[in-house]
């Protein structure tokens, strides 16, 4: 297991969050989508200039831009480059 | 009527995406009217139905994800709660997105008002195989909680019969109390008993609550407290702040991080109590991602945006031609009509030149808007929409704005020939109050309809040898000048961190047409009402200025002679008399324009406008385009002397400006960019006040206005200084 940014994610990689270090407005409109320690996230894909991202938390799809993405930590599988498709 | 019915009021709350506009619609039909908040733009919608003899208000509260201060519409749903007291809180649910809809219900919980759930899409929720025990969630929370579909209606009387048994019920509600951990609980004890014993605004929220948005730091409430208590306030603040630093310094977090985790986590044990089943493996693709991974897939995205935005432009501009046609014939016969009945005059000139084509003016746009916004409508309910913000947002970021933008831009003459009226009232899908009024005060500034047929005169006229090119030039400069100048204000007057790109992808959906046409019609009424009301004075008011004063009995006596002077030598001749005559009418037109008020002005304005190259009957123009921008045709026609000019047809004026010695191409160009850039036309100048305020509508007609100038100045003076050196 690894802890890495959300940031540094790759299309279709999971983990869990395992920390959001951001208070005020973005914190809040985070947290309040669901992204806490302890939800699973899953990057869905980017947009067509790598940014923002979509995230496959709870059933629904979010969007975050990447400088967004910073302030969220995961933790994810160390062995994760296998086969692209699932 | 029959005996007064028992009136309950009720108001509809949830998620964005959750279904809440389609169940609203469906409860009322068509018996609902729109409002706006008094000073904000936050639009809510209230409709009324009858259930068992009792009568039913229902507001429709603007759709959140929380209660926190930190826009508009949560400020708005939050303060409908504790002032007005509903009796009743229908919390729509989307049953296929328990968990994240959860943390809504449970600020509702916490803030103790009177609730039903209504367990929304439960079809869509079993189809991505999802099973929601409705009795146990029941039970769990002890709020009622109804399964329903909005879209089919299904379960929808029995949430209003259980709804009205809520009403009625004399149950006092306590808040739900939710355990935040050792760290925070204690805090909240000491601050609750605190705020209990001095009754701290203890008459509009609960005391927990309060101490809970003090750990938020919720800037309202803190505001309130202050006016309320100042002494009281100052403790409360005090004491959070001091659990607030301890956890930053010892955890490295923020109490509202943790306030968030203990509700997730009091929602996760819920949903693990039975609440919900998996019935097969949730990682297979959705319809939905399927369809994202062509839509917004590197290439294929961007192409088939390119594609919608420009289908939705045709469909807006092609589509509209017809019934806007007809509504100018109508006018037209109108004028014919009024024309015919009334005697000769000023009375007549008034009705004609002033009411008619001001009404007309703003009516002209109603086809318009109405296929803008259906097109809106299906792109936004759809979903399509979140979509389009997604792939662009990291273009616009760079100037300030938001992924939404895009649409409004491209609207408002993006690709030229778009209107800013609807452009306008198209920043309504921005939901980040910075970004949407930067949007907002440069989308007039591209080419709208309007300005074309101006830029064909002076292209025409000046560059006819490569027109394509210069038309395609002056849309680029205007993309330029448009998304500069949101960089600027992002910069100085609308300063601030950019709204935070935390949006929800909601599923593709297929619009329904009464969701589609109650969204198309509420709109477009609030833009007729709007609109017209305030156009009316102003044209007539323009009006009086191009008609007052009007010449001297000794003026008109000069060119009647003229006629008669004609008369007497060209008696046989009836065609060159013809002409010949139309030359003195309109050289009295154009007399009688530099005689009026506007020509006064014009005349006065000579002095600074000759900087940028333009003469008096130019300045006239530009007070006209003030009015709308097709007027400044016209009225150049009438001040040089050409008498009616349509925009159509306007070769012989392009002949005339090119033999005009005053006229050159920069003086062309110096025209064209302040025509481009200077005051958005009036009905826009009215929307932006109505959508943001009078002060930012008056911002952007001296804003534009001087800034176009100094442009068009430096476009006029650069080549003079340049061959003077």
């Amino acid at each position: 297991m690894a802890e890495i940014s959300l940031r540094r994610m790759k299309v279709r990689q999971s983990g869990i969050i395992t920390s959001v270090k951001v208070g005020g407005m973005l914190g809040q409109r985070i947290r309040e989508m669901g992204l806490v320690p302890g939800t699973e996230v899953t990057v869905q894909g980017r947009a067509p200039l790598y940014d923002p991202v979509a995230l496959r938390v709870m059933g629904g799809t979010l969007t975050l831009r990447n400088n967004e993405a910073d302030h969220i930590m995961v933790e994810i599988a160390e062995e994760t480059d296998t086969s692209p498709e699932a | 009527m029959d005996a007064p019915k028992v009136r309950i009021t009720m108001a509809l709350a949830g998620n964005p995406n959750a279904g809440k506009t389609t169940l609203f619609n469906k409860l009322t039909g068509a018996r609902q009217h729109v409002g706006n908040y008094p000073g904000i733009t936050v639009d809510y919608k209230e409709g009324h139905f009858e259930r068992g003899g009792r009568e039913i208000l229902l507001t429709d509260l603007p759709g959140t994800y929380s209660l926190t201060a930190y826009s508009v519409e949560e400020l708005v749903a939050r303060d409908y709660l504790v002032n007005e007291k509903p009796q009743v809180v229908i919390n729509i649910v989307d049953a296929s997105n328990l968990e994240r809809n959860l943390y809504l219900t449970c600020q509702f919980l916490e803030l103790g008002v009177p609730m039903i759930i209504a367990l929304n899409m439960i079809d869509v929720a079993k189809d991505r195989g999802i099973e929601v025990n409705a009795g146990q969630l029941e039970a769990l929370l002890g709020v009622p909680v109804v399964p329903i579909i909005a879209r089919s209606g299904f379960g929808t009387d029995a949430l209003i019969d259980r709804a009205v048994a809520v009403a009625e019920d004399k149950r006092i509600w306590q808040p739900l109390d939710i355990s935040y951990g050792e760290d925070l609980d204690g805090t909240v004890m000491t601050l609750m008993a605190e705020i209990h014993r001095q009754s701290f605004l203890t008459d509009t929220y609960p005391s927990r609550f309060t101490a809970i948005k003090y750990l938020e730091h919720d800037d309202q409430i803190m505001a309130r407290g202050r006016v309320v208590d100042q002494a009281v306030a100052a403790r409360v603040e005090a004491q959070a702040d001091l659990v607030s630093d301890h956890l930053r310094k010892t955890m490295g977090v923020f109490p509202e991080a943790i306030i968030a985790d203990h509700r997730y986590g009091f929602i996760k044990s819920i949903i693990r109590q039975g609440v919900q089943t998996r019935t097969f493996d949730t990682d297979r693709l959705y319809a939905s991602d399927k369809i994202d991974k062509v839509v917004t897939d590197r290439l294929l995205g961007p192409l088939i945006m390119l594609a919608v935005l420009f289908g939705l432009y045709q469909f807006t501009f092609s589509w509209s031609e017809l019934p806007v046609h007809w509504l100018d014939s109508l006018f037209g016969w109108l004028s014919g009509l009024i024309d015919g009945a009334l005697p000769e005059g000023l009375f007549k000139s008034m009705i004609i030149s002033g009411a008619v084509h001001g009404v007309g003016g703003v009516l002209g746009f109603v086809p318009l808007i109405m296929f803008m916004f259906f097109g809106i409508a299906i792109l936004e309910d759809s979903g399509y929409l979140a979509r389009v913000a997604f792939m662009m947002d990291r273009i616009f970021r760079i100037f300030g704005l938001h992924g939404s933008s895009v649409m409004p831009f491209i609207i408002s003459g993006g690709i030229a020939g778009g209107c800013a009226v609807p452009g306008v009232l198209a920043t309504r899908t921005l939901r980040s109050p910075k970004e949407r009024l930067a949007t907002l005060l440069t989308v007039p500034f591209m080419n709208c309809g309007a300005k074309l047929p101006v830029l064909a005169l002076l292209i025409g006229a000046f560059f006819s040898e490569d027109k394509a090119r210069y038309m395609f030039l002056f849309t680029v400069v205007s993309w330029l000048v448009a998304l500069l100048s949101a960089k600027l204000f992002r910069s100085t007057v609308l300063k601030g961190d950019p709204t935070p790109f935390v949006m929800e992808l909601p599923p593709y959906r297929l619009p329904t047409l009464p969701g589609l046409l109650i969204h198309t019609w509420e709109r477009t009424w609030q833009y007729i009402k709007k609109a017209g009301t305030v156009i009316l004075g102003i044209s007539i008011l323009l009006w009086a200025m191009m008609t007052f004063p009007r010449l001297s009995p000794d003026q008109v006596a000069v060119f009647d002679q003229q006629r008669l002077n004609l008369e007497t030598q060209h008696h046989a001749n009836t065609e060159t008399a013809s002409q010949e005559r139309k030359s003195i009418d309109d050289a009295q037109a154009e007399e009688a324009l530099r005689n009026s008020m506007a020509g006064t002005l014009g005349t006065a304005m000579e002095p600074v406008s000759r900087y940028a190259g333009f003469d008096w009957r130019t300045n006239i123009a530009l007070i006209g385009g003030f009015a709308a921008k097709e007027v400044i045709v016209s009225t150049l026609g009438t001040a040089y002397s050409m008498g009616k000019v349509e925009s159509r047809e306007s070769a012989p004026l392009a002949t005339r400006l090119q033999q005009d010695p005053h006229w050159n191409r920069w003086v062309a160009i110096a025209a064209l960019i302040f025509i481009m850039f200077y005051s958005p036309c009036l009905v826009t100048v009215i929307c932006i006040a109505r959508e943001a305020s009078w002060k930012w509508a008056v911002f952007s007609m001296l804003y534009n206005t001087v800034f176009a100038f100094i442009l068009a100045t430096a476009c006029y003076q650069m080549p003079r200084l340049l061959s003077l050196i």
